[in-house]
């Protein structure tokens, strides 16, 4: 039987509310949404929070919004709630794509994007998908103004984020522009595992030409998991299959996957560049 | 910590640790050990309840977390003595053996059909694909859900179905 460490529960019922909660308890306080990164850990005792602050009640986080020119997600929205959410799997394909294989249903029902991008997994399929779209994310800490972070600069690495203690991811923002098209495509062991790979795309097209192209990669070790060697190889070239191809192998070389229980570095590598491929060519198709 | 849990649309106030998961607290605190504990590990699912409405599974929840909210576990699926149209199609197809992963798989059948009343094979594999099943193959679980869906389909043929009247509301969809 797992039974993670003791440790004091809070529930905030407002943002200002949760950052005083994380002020009071200090740096071994951690944020729970749906728990379903941290309870595991701490179940295993990998993670052993002196305080936990339960997000669970800000509804205000769970929102799903369109302003102006950006599509405006909240920290708190579940997995489930952005699958299900027309305008923004609209908008952008690319979330259709990623949240129907990651994880299962009824994990969806409960884990929220804010809790996947602040978990910092380096095979989190999230962060490929908003790192491809650009997104911004903003960061809120008691007393100061928020803060926005380029999602591209917001991993710090394996399980480290931008997010500093006392701080609060509260949202994502990511920019609509016309003539885009998105796709995701992942290779996974069997239904609802971590990838083995995976690649996001995200293109803007103007007069034939490509604008420009947003490629995420997570499980490969490619750095903020994202392709800016392949997006500018991209750029201002004409879309089709054999630049998508190269685009891919340019991808691959780019990344650093390293061998695991889920295979060995050169098979992600050629998955980096096919799935590249793919995705490329099914963003393409939906523009 | 003291809390106060509906389950079943009754409710339940004890002093518990906050790090007391759901799962045990239903189980070892109320003694309603019809939801299963399997893997531990958010993987195999026998730990599903609805959490105001919405199946989630109570291995990787603190029962703290459930605190003013509802749960319904699979003792809550029976009404005034009869099954529910899900348990009377695992009983029909022998949709089960052992019977560990059906809790789980009989309380995501009925989220399934209140928000899909005729789901096809396909919407019902991937409904349960977060359910593990060691025995049946799980033919015979998607052969039940099916048969259900038929059964409620011929019990309401109205069209203020079921289905509608428990379409899932704002507060089910925002958890
Ligand atoms: S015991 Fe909860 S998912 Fe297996
Ligand atoms: S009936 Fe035995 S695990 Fe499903």
């Amino acid at each position: 039987m797992q039974v993670p460490a003791r440790f004091a529960y809070e529930r905030a019922d407002s943002v200002p509310h949760a950052l005083q909660l994380l002020e009071r308890y200090g740096p071994e306080a951690r944020v729970v949404a749906g728990g379903h990164s941290l309870i595991p850990m701490m179940k295993l005792r990998l993670a052993q929070p002196e305080a936990l602050i339960d997000i669970n009640g800000l509804t205000e986080l769970g929102q799903i919004t369109v302003e102006g020119e950006e599509l405006v997600i909240g920290a708190l929205v579940r997995h489930a709630e952005l699958l299900a959410h027309t305008i923004a799997t609209d908008l952008f394909p690319i979330f259709r794509d990623a949240e129907r294989v990651i994880a299962d249903p009824i994990v969806r029902n409960r884990g929220t994007v804010g809790g996947s991008l602040c978990q910092a997994d380096p095979s989190e399929d999230l962060s490929a998908v908003f790192s491809a779209l650009r997104a911004t994310a903003v960061i809120q800490a008691g007393g100061a103004p928020s803060r926005k972070v380029p999602i591209r600069a917001f991993h710090h690495g394996p399980y480290e984020t931008a997010v500093e203690p006392g701080e609060l991811l509260v949202q994502l923002r990511v920019p609509i522009r016309t003539g885009t098209g998105s796709a995701y495509e992942k290779v996974e062991r069997r239904v609802g595992d971590w990838p083995v790979a995976a690649a996001g795309a995200v293109l803007r097209v103007v007069d034939g030409v490509i604008e420009q192209a947003g490629i995420g990669l997570t499980a490969v070790g490619a750095e903020h998991f994202c392709s800016p060697e392949a997006e500018r190889y991209l750029e201002g070239r004409q879309p089709g299959e054999e630049a998508f191809a190269q685009a891919g192998r340019i991808a691959a070389e780019h990344c650093e996957p390293h061998a695991d229980q889920r295979g060995p570095a050169d098979y992600k590598r050629h998955l980096a560049a096919e799935l590249t491929r793919r995705a490329l060519a099914a963003a393409a198709e939906r523009i | 910590m003291r809390i106060t849990v509906s389950v079943n649309g009754q409710p339940y106030t004890r002093d518990v640790e906050p790090r007391l998961l759901l799962v045990h607290f239903l189980r070892d605190e109320l003694g309603l050990t019809g939801t299963h504990w399997g893997c531990d590990t958010s993987n195999c699912g026998v730990c599903t309840v609805r959490l105001d409405g919405v199946p989630v599974k109570s291995c990787t929840v603190l029962a703290v977390m459930a605190d003013g909210h509802e749960v319904t576990t699979v003792e809550g699926l029976e009404r005034d003595g009869e099954l529910d149209v899900v348990q009377k199609g695992f009983v029909e197809c022998h949709g089960l053996q052992c019977g560990f992963c059906t809790p789980g798989m009989l309380l995501t059948a009925r989220w399934l059909l209140e928000r899909d009343p005729d789901p096809d094979e396909g919407t019902i594999r991937e409904a349960i694909s977060g359910q593990l099943c060691r025995c049946t193959g799980y033919e015979n679980i998607v052969r039940s859900i099916r048969w259900a869906a038929e059964a409620q389909a011929q019990a309401q043929p109205q069209p203020q179905s079921q289905a509608q009247a428990h379409a899932p509301t704002d507060a089910e969809a925002r958890q």
